[in-house]
């Protein structure tokens, strides 16, 4: 194993920032579940890294609680995003207004 | 210093993030998010941690993401290709994106995680199915829960209460 801990707590900060991006410019629910999931995937690979880096089995063992607790996350999501679709044919997040006061 | 496998890996799973968020089509960008998490899966084998790497193969890219890929089927054609989106918002962005990797690449650089390696053993997955069933049984039997509910309420959610009413009626 060549590659230490700094290359992989940069590349899940660039997809940190992508994921970011994403959430901050996209109006369309479905592109911002993606940036979700992206930022989502960003933590976990910091969790194994640091774990395989101190070493550690809790570095592990959290990442696939995540991964599991990620899972349940898109079931919801995706089933909000068919609700929301059904009730204003459209995916744009500007027009979802049931709760604007 | 990296090495080439972690060069492409990277060049994978950062490109295809941006094209998961940037590409016309919803369907292209769901496929382009799968070359995410496999790349992310990819980096757990370097880790040295076969099993989160094969339960993230498993689980992301076996079923969120085709789950992801059914549902953007399910909306209309004309959604999938309609970019919604304005100039200005999308500079500010991007701006913001690139203000949080250089801050935050930089605080890592200057931080003392640049002289961490390690030479000691790998972490063996028995190490992690101990951790699940002392430490941690208790987290293991909410998590079960929380899934349970989780998609118990997903169906409720997505459930079609017209489709059942014509078929009473009928």
């Amino acid at each position: 194993m060549t590659s230490e801990l700094i290359d992989f707590t940069l590349v899940s900060v660039a997809l940190l920032a992508i994921g970011i991006y994403g959430l901050a410019v996209k109006r369309n629910f479905i592109r911002m579940l993606f940036a979700v999931e992206i930022i989502i995937n960003a933590a976990n690979l910091n969790l194994v890294a640091f774990g395989r880096f101190l070493p550690h089995s809790g570095g592990q063992t959290l990442a696939l609680f995540s991964i599991a607790i990620a899972a349940a996350e898109v079931a919801v999501g995706l089933s909000l995003i068919i609700v929301a679709y059904r009730m204003y044919q459209n995916v744009d997040i500007a027009d979802f207004r049931s709760l604007k006061g | 210093m990296a090495d080439a496998v972690f060069l492409a890996l990277s060049v994978i799973t950062i490109g295809s993030a941006i094209a998961a968020l940037e590409m016309r089509s919803l369907i292209y960008g769901s496929i382009a998010l799968m070359g995410t998490l496999g790349g992310i899966a990819g980096f757990f084998f370097l880790l040295d941690a076969p099993f989160v790497a094969l339960f993230q193969l498993a689980v992301y890219v076996g079923s969120i993401a085709v789950l992801i890929l059914f549902t953007v089927m399910l909306v209309k054609r004309e959604l999938i290709f309609k970019k919604i989106e304005d100039k200005r918002r999308k500079f500010a962005g991007i701006g913001l994106m690139l203000i949080i990797m250089v801050s935050l690449g930089a605080i890592f650089l200057d931080s003392g995680i640049k002289t961490i390696t390690t030479d000691e053993p790998t972490v063996n997955f028995r190490d992690i199915g101990t951790d699940f069933v002392t430490y941690y049984w208790p987290a293991l039997i909410l998590m079960g829960l929380i899934l349970a509910s989780s998609v118990t309420g997903a169906l409720v959610l997505a459930r079609r209460e017209d489709v059942e009413n014509d078929q009473r009626i009928n």
